[in-house]
């Protein structure tokens, strides 16, 4: 056992942190240190300035911009990114249709579709929810019926997030509905903007509009479309689930806001001639977060470190589990230092209280689902409770 | 970086976990040895001397191993896993460490020497009634009279210090700061009540009147940094002695879980059951990073480093170890509330654990004195 990075890595981490820091758009990375909504246009420029420096998708094979990086490398590359402000690439693109198209697709579909993912010139959305199809995704009733060289296609997705600007939507469909329910399922890629394909908007909590309804009503998919086996779409699920885990725990990012809201209680009276951190409950409540981040850091450290020999280390389930937690936690910290400014979402620009605590109770109640998409925390202990444990 | 270990500490790791797991693994039998004084097995203790482990951490000339923290690491990470009530924290890792750290060559090599040959068993003389958790003595004082030095005071609760051979007591000095003495078991002026604890541990109250003592180190000389280091370093081990107890309960709950029928059906059958064991695992691997990686820390680290790893796996161990052994418990039902079975005494062991070097609490509030003082925490950066 041994604690430092080896000279190598140091200076890797080094130069990922000189990247980030000078090579993308300060204006972006503010908006992310800021705690702002980025828009659409931010979040394409940020992958093309990364993906032109060959570091938007280092994870996947190297015949398609892949680096062949250690999974340690792969680990300092998102630290570093998220310590820095810069988005991570979207995740549709980057860690689920990306490595599946790589991994199952045909000659033509990689080479049609690879380059443009990368690069974010197509926008994915993920089309696998359905009111009826949450955790038990296998029971999802969207059908694809073979028409000729097409398929049609029927039904309704749920929860599509960022749909508004998806260009393509990866889907799971019904293609058999005469066998057991895992085994009549299909991965269809379609064209947002085919007829009979309707995306509509779902207003959240916070006020935002980052998800929707999907419908497709007769919608014509070329037979091409379809990645891998005709009824093996639950075997291309399960491993792009399994991608969705993998740097699932956004340490980097929520360390940052930890910092972040250590400065801010420094600079935040507390009404009495003090500052919120000299408050003992506020300093202990900060130093627990931080500890068990630390916790959790040094477990995904652990688990980058063991998956060099193959096999993916049992603790890598925690890291959605504690990571998301961790997450809502601090943001539960931030809406608790903003007090009764925090009330103040909807204040415009000629309010006095600070921009940090208007924006900090729309992303408290946006967070709540961390722990609910992706497989929520009680289909992770589910898998810890079985796969692991063998309970 | 990296979190494995190499082949020679996975052997080490396989023979302690032998020679520990043939004495304890029955767990009766641990229940047997820490029913008579001293509370542990000589026996056991000669073995364990022989195999190297009583003077691991120790120089060669000192007549030690010389073998680094993650070797002691792993062997506290065994005794922890069959609770062997062995004092190998108390004696090698604090008293031995403290002589190691300020003892003169002639000390340490006449000292140590009979620690690791397994004669000699030391205790740290440090705790003193009505105070808690730090460095400086207080209540317990030392005088001078030219070249000899007394102690006057009581320290208590004191680890292993009836059965003690030899005490290394933390005295406040005349001119003001703590020093630490060797003070003989038979010594003029001393008096120790050993009694057990409720994890079958001994500890004593001793009680020193005018009692000639030694000067460890150079006489006079204020020893609180040694001592607060050596102190840090034990609460790293006893994370380490932690981390293996709280592998055993949760090994031993999913086997419960598994095997217990209730209902007509084994208990993993029933989601709200199986769920709080995943969160015990999430605790346990949690907390197995801390401790890895503050056991890495003592080597790497500056004493203000080794000071802050400790406080935080201390934290760490503190809140995942009573979460670990509370669900044990609630999880197993009513066997687990009994003496003959084991789970209650890895329970009853954690918690004493929990509260010699500073309970999370307290950790709590030593690290919140500095919170403002960086921005983020990297284990990265040092
Ligand atoms: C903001 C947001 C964005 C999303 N984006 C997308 C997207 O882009 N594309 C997409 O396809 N999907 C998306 N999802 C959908 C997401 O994957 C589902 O919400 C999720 O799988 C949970 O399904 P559900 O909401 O139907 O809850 P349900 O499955 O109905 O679960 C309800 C509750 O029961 C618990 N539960 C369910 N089954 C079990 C069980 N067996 N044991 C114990 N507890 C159980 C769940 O954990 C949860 O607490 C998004 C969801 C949200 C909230």
């Amino acid at each position: 056992m041994q604690l430092e990075l080896s000279e190598d890595d140091q200076e890797f981490r080094a130069q990922m942190r000189e990247f980030f820091t000078t090579e993308v758009s300060e204006e972006i990375r503010r908006t992310v240190i800021e705690g702002r909504e980025l828009t659409h246009d931010q979040i394409v420029e940020a992958q093309r300035t990364l993906n032109a420096a060959g570091l938007a998708v280092p994870h996947w094979p190297e015949e398609y911009g892949g680096r062949g990086w250690s999974e340690l490398r792969r680990h300092l590359w998102h630290e570093e990114m998220q310590r820095a402000g810069v988005p991570t690439p979207l995740a549709f693109n980057a860690s689920m249709i990306g490595p599946v198209i790589a991994q199952f697709g045909t000659e033509e579909q990689k080479q049609e579709y690879l380059p443009k993912t990368a690069n974010l010139d197509i926008w994915w959305s993920q089309g696998f929810s359905e009111p009826d199809a949450g955790s038990d995704l296998a029971s999802l009733r969207t059908t694809a019926v073979r028409d000729g060289d097409h398929w049609v296609v029927n039904g309704q997705k749920t929860w599509t997030t960022l749909g508004q600007y998806g260009d393509w939507i990866f889907t799971l469909v019904r293609t058999d509905p005469e066998v057991k329910k895992q085994a009549g399922i299909s991965m269809l890629l379609i064209d947002m903007t085919s007829p009979g394909l309707e995306v509509r908007p779902i207003e959240l909590i916070d006020g935002g509009h980052e998800v929707n309804e999907v419908w497709f009503t007769d919608v014509r998919v070329p037979a091409a479309n379809l990645v891998g086996e005709l009824n093996g779409g639950w075997t291309i699920a399960k491993f792009l689930l399994g991608n969705e885990r993998v740097g699932v725990a956004p340490v980097g990012a929520t360390k940052r806001i930890l910092a972040r809201a250590k400065d801010l209680a420094k600079d935040t009276s507390d009404g009495e001639g003090g500052t919120l951190l000299d408050d003992p409950l506020v300093r202990a409540r900060i130093v627990e977060l931080e500890n068990e981040l630390l916790a959790l850091e040094l477990t995904a450290l652990r688990v980058v470190a063991h998956s060099s020999d193959g096999e993916p280390h049992p603790a890598s389930s925690v890291l959605k589990l504690k990571g998301t937690e961790l997450q809502q936690a601090v943001s539960e910290l931030m809406v608790d230092l903003a007090g009764p400014a925090s009330v103040a979402s909807g204040a415009g620009d000629d309010s006095d209280l600070p921009d940090w605590a208007r924006t900090v109770t729309p992303t408290y109640l946006n967070l709540r689902k961390a722990s609910i998409y992706g497989g929520s925390n009680e289909i992770q202990r589910q898998i810890i409770s079985r796969t692991i444990l063998g309970l | 970086m990296d979190f494995t270990y190499d082949d020679e500490q996975v052997a080490l790791r396989d023979a302690v976990r032998g020679l520990v797991g043939k004495a304890y693994g029955d767990y009766e039998r641990r229940r047997q040895v820490v029913k008579e004084d001293p509370g542990f097995d000589e026996k056991q203790w000669s073995r364990l001397a022989e195999m190297g482990i009583l003077g691991l951490p120790f120089s060669e000339e000192d007549g030690g191993v010389g073998a680094g923290p993650v070797e002691i690491g792993i062997v506290c990470q065994e005794l922890g896993r069959t609770i062997a009530p062995e004092p190998f924290l108390a004696s090698v890792v604090l008293a031995g460490g403290l002589v190691a750290a300020a003892g003169t060559p002639e000390q340490r090599a006449e000292v140590l020497g009979a620690l690791a040959a397994g004669d000699s068993v030391l205790a740290f003389a440090h705790d003193e009634p009505g105070r808690r958790w730090g460095a400086a003595a207080e209540s317990v004082t030392a005088a001078q009279d030219g070249g000899s030095w007394t102690l006057t005071g009581v320290k208590e609760p004191v680890l292993h210090g009836a059965r003690a051979d030899v005490l290394v007591v933390s005295a406040a000095l005349p001119g003001g700061g703590t020093g630490a003495f060797l003070v003989a078991g038979d010594a003029e002026g001393l008096s120790r009540a050993g009694y057990p604890t409720y994890d079958g541990g001994r500890a004593a109250r001793v009680a020193l009147d005018q009692t000639p003592a030694v000067p460890l180190g150079a006489p006079g000389l204020d020893l609180s940094g040694s001592i607060a280091t050596v102190l840090d370093i034990t609460r790293i081990m006893a994370a380490n002695q932690s981390l293996g107890a709280m592998q055993t309960l949760l090994g031993a709950t999913t086997d419960y879980l598994k095997s217990r029928k209730q209902f007509g059906v084994t208990l993993n059958h029933f989601q709200a059951l199986t769920f709080r064991a995943a969160d015990m695992y999430t605790s346990l691997e949690l907390t197995h990073s801390l401790v890895d990686w503050a056991t890495m820390v003592i080597s790497a680290g500056t004493p203000e480093e080794v000071a802050a790893a400790a406080a935080r796996v201390s934290l760490q161990v503190s809140r995942g170890g009573r979460h670990v052994g509370q669900e044990a418990i609630q999880l197993h039902g009513g066997i687990a509330m009994t003496a003959e079975y084991h789970v209650g005494m890895y329970v009853a062991h954690l918690t004493a654990l929990d509260h010699l070097f500073g309970d999370g609490d307290h950790q709590v509030r030593k690290l919140s004195a500095t919170v403002a003082d960086y921005d983020l925490l990297d284990p990265l950066d040092r």
